[in-house]
């Protein structure tokens, strides 16, 4: 199994932080990963980006321009990486802000409304969390408790009570990522 | 050999000696020109060395200058350094061997224009370790050149009308900045003309050596020199010049001590 | 035993560099690896093994540090980025004049001059031809993953010591930033003891020690420069060191180093799905560079296809290794940007086999 993610969306929205829990995640069920991001001065308030790769093989490049899964957040990166899903792959997306949405008929495409739902659950912070929920109802990538394993090793240890609320916000991710057009 | 002649052997006995080569000092000839303060200044701080009974733990640092061979000079472990960059040596020098004694030594192109930036940082860090500044007013070993120490006027191969502000700048004044900076324990300006100057030179390189054990801060002695050839002088003359145009300048004198 | 961690390839050059006993660290911020000096700021190292950390008022005043560090027999390292590596070489070539070992890190960026932050491969003329004055080589390391980032600091190290020269990693930006797992070494204690060349203070048992490279005596700097060669030439003996992926049945050859050897492996995979029998060669010291192995496959070979983050450099040391027995061309992207893989195997169809 191979599975090559971008998560691409604003800096502060906890871009880099979601792929670093899916690589620890993938780290707890024996996997390799790697988590390459977009640097610099874009990471500080502007568009951020991370490709996740997590595979039982040994994984060669790092940086590729194919994607079996995008997890969209902004409408830069809506335009950016639509087009860069493999065909049968799967596009999952926050409706928030977007106004062109996904187009492409030979892709999975699901939608999640996290940032609002963030909001109704009083902290804008965990956000990110529920994307992650969302897109693992549809890619059963690992079991979830290495999910909140890999959380705990990627947050540091001051922020560990924060765990239980990140964990609430993945199941709540579970439930409400809806099916937007599907291929298979 | 003349049966009346008296070997060096019978003329050097005990009760003969007035004055004996510090044993921290090599059997190597200096090549500094004749009158130099670079020789009394290795001389000092030699026996500095000696009477402080520090040859074991003691460290230095040569420069690029005329200073350059000083390690050929000095019976003690040395490190040549980049031009200006003694101080950086000597800052990791001392941290990571802190039980050591670390100085560097340094003439004024390399403390004061090429080296500045290590200067000034490693005084400002206060960095625990002894610098020794020699201030000629010239770059010596290239051949005459202006220095950044060079006074108006003065003439140098680069200056040869005199330096002239509009054109060359001021003369920095490098000891007068370095004794702001509060990582600095003990700044002093002496020099190296005269013998009574002498002996006030060794009094604050004494210090200087013997502060650095307090770890309280970087000790810093300028010595105001000559330079006989790049002067195109006569020793003697080097030195009255440099007395009437070098000190009203460069002024002597403690110009930090430790709070008592 | 110790378990994985996911770490950047910067912060895994820094805690290597603790586990490996390094007795001072020496730099100056530049993106995009100041993730190193910062890793090592927050992870406490002078109380974890008594490791001296400071952050250096300039690269130049940072290499210098490292030479009186080194001088004084102690393991030293900096990291730094193509244009801080640039201010370090005057002493970087003092360092290797005055046979110094430590350990340089070059976590490359694209220029000339400021350039970008983006990776890049461009200072492999620099860091295994020269960079700075004088007959001296660099021996250089080139990591492919975060795991090798760790573990070329104590291999680094080692090489430095052994020939008392000092040693690169050459990486770039995207393994400096890319996180992966990494497993690492126990924590090996600080060495005690001092090499007996070392300015630690001159005993009543031994004469004093002196660390220069100054010889105004061209007979002796004739003589102190066959010694280094003789050296260079020892470590070109015994310290080559490659990777062959898929070469046996290779009719076609990816010469490529760091990040473009993860990229052509990549490459290699969808060629071969194509039935195009290619192979890549990794190259992992840069220098001393692999040239009698790569010139022992060029009998085997239709084309060596050399890729790299540059306008093409390695490529000239490849045509060199094959002696035009083999049709070698060069295929890379410069100023940051990172070749794909399938513009890799699309410039191979062209330019080597059907060019």
């Amino acid at each position: 199994m191979t599975e090559e993610i971008i998560i691409a969306g604003f800096g502060g929205q906890g871009v880099l932080s979601m792929g670093k829990i899916l690589c620890y995640s993938g780290v707890m069920e024996g996997q390799e990963v790697s988590w390459m991001p977009s640097y610099g001065p874009e990471m500080r308030g502007g568009t951020a980006n991370v490709t996740v790769i997590l595979s039982d093989e040994r994984i060669s490049s790092p940086i590729i321009n194919s994607f079996d899964t995008a997890i969209i957040l902004n409408q830069q990166s809506m335009d950016k990486f639509e087009s860069t899903v493999k065909p049968g792959g799967l596009l999952v997306y926050d409706g928030n802000g977007i106004t062109r949405h996904p187009e492409r008929k030979d892709i999975n495409i699901y939608r999640i409304d996290a940032a609002e739902e963030a909001t109704k659950m009083g902290s804008t912070k965990i956000f990110n969390m529920i994307v992650l929920g969302g897109y693992l109802k549809v890619k059963k990538l690992f079991k979830l408790e290495s999910v909140i394993k890999g959380l705990k090793k990627s947050l540091p240890e001051r922020y560990h009570h924060m765990i239980p609320v990140n964990e609430k916000a993945i199941h709540r991710g579970l439930e409400i990522i809806k099916e937007v057009a599907t291929v298979n | 050999m003349a049966d009346d002649t008296i070997s060096t052997k019978e003329l050097i006995k005990e009760e003969n000696l007035v004055y004996k080569k510090s044993k921290i000092l090599t059997d190597n000839e200096f090549h500094y020109c004749p009158g130099c303060g670079h020789s009394t200044t290795h001389r000092i701080i030699a026996e500095v060395i000696e009477e402080m009974g520090i040859q074991s733990k003691t460290i230095g640092i040569a420069p690029v200058g005329c200073s350059v061979f000083m390690y050929n000079y000095m019976d003690i472990d040395m490190q040549e350094a980049a031009h200006g960059r003694a101080p950086a040596l000597a800052t990791a020098i001392k941290r990571l061997l802190p039980e050591k004694v670390v100085f560097t030594y340094q003439g004024d192109g390399d403390l004061a224009a090429i080296g500045t930036a290590e200067t000034i940082h490693a005084c400002n860090r206060g960095e625990n370790i002894t610098m020794i500044f020699i201030n000629n007013g010239i770059y010596g070993m290239t051949g005459g050149q202006m220095a950044p120490t060079t006074l108006v006027g003065m003439k140098t191969s680069t200056t040869p009308y005199g330096r002239e502000v509009s054109l060359m700048g001021n003369p920095i004044k490098m000891t007068d900045l370095i004794v702001n900076l509060p990582g600095t324990y003990f700044v002093s300006r002496q020099s190296v003309h005269t013998p009574g100057n002498v002996r006030k030179t060794k009094k604050a390189i004494r210090k200087a050596f013997e502060y650095q054990a307090l770890n309280k801060g970087t000790c810093f002695v300028e010595v105001v020199s000559n330079c006989p050839s790049g002067w195109k002088m006569t020793p003697v003359e080097s030195n009255k010049w440099m007395a009437e145009n070098m000190l009203p300048f460069y002024p002597l004198g403690d110009m930090k001590v430790p709070e008592k | 035993m110790e378990e994985f961690v996911l770490m950047k390839g910067n912060e895994a050059i820094a805690e290597a560099a603790i586990r490996a006993g390094t007795d001072g660290y020496f730099g100056y911020p530049i993106t995009p690896q100041s993730e190193v000096i910062e890793y090592l700021a927050a992870a406490k190292p002078h109380e974890r093994t008594g490791m001296v950390l400071l952050q250096a008022e300039s690269e130049v005043a940072a290499i210098n540090m490292l030479y009186g560090g080194a001088g004084a027999g102690k393991k030293v390292m900096t990291s730094s980025s193509s244009p801080g590596i640039s201010l370090m070489q005057e002493g970087i070539s003092y360092m290797a004049g005055s046979e110094l070992p430590c350990l340089l890190v070059n976590v490359v960026r694209g220029g000339p001059g400021l350039g970008t932050i983006q990776p890049s491969q461009s200072d492999y003329f620099q860091s295994t031809k020269g960079g700075g004055h004088g007959d001296y080589r660099l021996i250089t390391l080139a990591p492919a993953s975060v795991q090798e980032m760790a573990d070329f600091v104590s291999l680094g190290y080692d090489l430095a010591f052994k020939y008392r020269n000092p040693a690169m990693i050459l990486s770039d930006g995207a393994i400096g930033q890319m996180m992966e797992k990494v497993k690492f070494k126990p924590q090996q204690p600080r060495s005690k003891k001092s090499p007996d060349w070392a300015t630690t203070g001159k005993t009543p048992d031994r004469e004093r020690n002196i660390i220069t490279s100054l010889d105004l005596d061209p007979a002796r700097q004739e003589r102190f420069n066959e010694k280094l060669q003789a050296k260079y030439k020892k470590i070109c003996e015994k310290e080559v060191r490659y990777e062959k992926i898929q070469c046996d049945d290779a009719e076609y050859l990816f010469v490529a180093y760091g990040t473009s050897s993860r990229i052509c492996q990549k490459s290699m995979q969808m060629a071969r799905e194509e039935g195009i029998k290619v192979g890549l060669f990794r190259p992992i010291t840069l220098w001393p560079f692999p040239y009698n192995e790569i010139r022992m496959m060029s009998g085997q070979l239709k084309g060596i296809l050399s890729v790299e983050m540059s306008a093409g450099q390695m490529v000239e040391d490849v045509k060199l290794a094959v002696e035009g027995k083999v049709k070698v061309k060069h295929y890379g992207r410069m100023g940051g940007i990172i070749p794909t893989p399938d513009e890799i195997v699309e410039n191979l169809k062209q330019n080597i086999i059907g060019g």
